[in-house]
């Protein structure tokens, strides 16, 4: 590795982490207006036109204000828990393969993506949700607040139970596409049709789970204001509240992309339609290239649209049913889902 | 310098001092975060030898399985005052932790010193080993036995915890 490639990794990096963070903002202010018109209201209009400045606004106001540590305290892990909030949905990003290779700089060619052909991209992503739960837990305990520390046990808990039907999830799609790596998985669906088609119950359990670990409603008793004055960040103030709030948008977007790549064919355009063909260019030919780019993009914002739409649209679970729901229903379906491809994909070949 | 070396050096000494970190704090959130770290520091080691399934493993079970489970229970055990789980360390455990480690470092290095590809090169086909499905090849074919046999000693663990689980429900009720 040249330090040519190295740097334009590093400048990868710093163009998704900087359009993340932007597009986290922004979905904080759609979420607001879908809010508003799902209950029949306007939402935030008054900053800039349609209120699309309400985002710097926010951000700018969170920068600004002061930054309350309680007395009672473990500063350290109070400061550390924001950090490993955003740091591990940022972390996502590196894998998620946004494009395919469109530029050639210096024999090498490179595409939106940091990681793209890694191996394992999927046991990264796993693995990066599962670490995600140590920012909610650590906030809930270092803020020396019964009512946070529930929030942060409550997370836990529930993070615990519906990763493991995430990733038992993951293994039908994986079953299909016979690859661990997101872009052979997309390619695989190009070839063949979306996943969606072969793997519906996978589909289904996966974003249920991906709702769960985000802390979404319905299963947001994590941060059930009613109950816990607020949750795991009733304690925090300024930008580390900001912080935490941004993690919980980077990490919807994050899902989204990754149900778009695993389920929804990723770049492509429609299922069983030659797209590349029909539009005469070449599949790997840079215009059909940022075409793809632009329609995993659109992918992955629709789905942020139905989290946002469902948080607005269902009451949240009630504890008893969060757990009953997470392990006596989605881990057997899943299970019985893995058996079920195997069966199917042994007898076909 | 070349990047292997400069990565290497980075992961070692972030792995032996947040191993150190895990044992010597009195709070026990900060031994177990320093342990999560560890973890992670462990994971970029494998990255090094070229062994990223083990590597994603690593992470995925014990930092984001194994360690969230101990954090939830220390969470909610909600241990007292820092000072009371003060241990006072004595002459004898000092001599006999130190001769364990010096045994166990003298295994290591003796290991190391007899593999074919000595002490500073990595195995040419380093690379086709790390990946998920040479794992899965060796592990369904040549070591199938074993490793169903642990799978089988798994499932009798879970077995106990549920039996156990089971009788204080009866106790208490």
């Amino acid at each position: 590795m040249d330090l040519i490639q190295l740097l334009i990794i590093v400048v990868q990096g710093g163009i998704l982490v900087n359009v993340m963070l932007m597009s986290s903002a922004y979905m904080v202010l759609a979420e607001r207006k879908i809010a508003a018109w799902i209950q029949n209201r306007i939402g935030p209009n008054r900053v800039g036109p349609w209120g699309l400045l309400q985002s710097f606004a926010d951000v700018f106001k969170l920068y600004l204000k002061e930054d309350i540590v309680p007395a009672a305290a473990d500063y350290r892990f109070h400061a550390l828990a924001p950090v490993i909030a955003i740091g591990v949905a940022i972390t996502v990003y590196a894998v998620i393969p946004w494009s395919g290779p469109f530029v050639t700089i210096g024999g090498v060619e490179y595409g939106l993506s940091m990681a793209p052909n890694m191996n394992v991209a999927v046991l990264v992503v796993l693995a990066m949700t599962s670490v995600g739960v140590y920012g909610v837990a650590l906030a809930g305990w270092s803020s020396n607040n019964k009512y946070s520390l529930m929030g942060g046990l409550r997370s836990s808990a529930q993070m615990i139970s519906y990763e493991l039907s995430m990733g038992l999830s993951v293994v039908g799609v994986v079953l299909v596409g016979g690859s661990l790596n997101l872009v052979e998985l997309i390619q695989g669906q190009i070839a063949h049709g979306w996943n969606i088609f072969y793997q519906p119950v996978a589909m289904l359990i996966f974003f249920i789970t991906a709702l769960a670990e985000t802390n979404r409603a319905p299963f947001d008793l994590p941060e059930a204001e009613p109950e816990l004055v607020g949750g795991y960040h009733t304690e925090y103030s300024g930008m580390k509240f900001g912080l935490l709030y941004l993690a919980e948008y980077a990490n919807i977007l994050a899902s989204s992309a990754i149900i778009a790549a695993l389920f929804l064919g990723g770049w492509d355009i429609a299922p069983f339609i030659d797209e590349a063909a029909l539009l005469g260019l070449a599949p790997s030919s840079p215009p059909m290239v940022l075409i793809g780019m632009g329609v995993f993009i659109a992918k992955a914002f629709s789905l942020v649209f139905v989290f946002i739409w469902i948080r607005w649209t269902l009451p949240r679970f009630r504890y008893d049913q969060l757990m009953a729901l997470g392990w006596k229903v989605l881990l057997p379906l899943a299970l019985l889902n893995i058996a079920i491809t195997g069966i199917v994909i042994l007898l076909l070949n | 310098m070349n990047i292997q070396v400069i990565l290497f050096s980075v992961f070692a000494i972030g792995a032996v001092a947040s191993a150190i970190a895990t044992i010597s704090s009195r709070n026990p959130v900060a031994s177990a975060m320093s342990l999560v770290a560890h973890f992670f520091m462990l994971a970029g080691l494998y990255l090094t030898l070229e062994a990223q399934f083990v590597a994603a493993v690593q992470v995925l079970v014990y930092a984001g399985a194994i360690m969230v489970l101990v954090v939830f229970v220390i969470l909610l055990l909600n241990l007292g005052k820092e000072q009371q789980l003060a241990e006072r360390g004595s002459v004898i455990r000092l001599t006999l932790g130190s001769f364990t480690a010096g045994l166990f470092a003298l295994v290591i290095i003796l290991a190391l010193v007899a593999s074919p590809t000595g002490l500073n090169h990595l195995a040419m086909n380093a690379v086709d080993i790390g990946t998920t499905e040479a794992i899965g090849q060796s592990l369904f074919t040549q070591y199938l036995f074993p490793f169903e046999s642990v799978s089988l000693l798994l499932l009798a663990a879970l077995i106990g915890a549920v039996i156990l689980a089971k009788r204080s429900m009866k106790e208490g009720a």
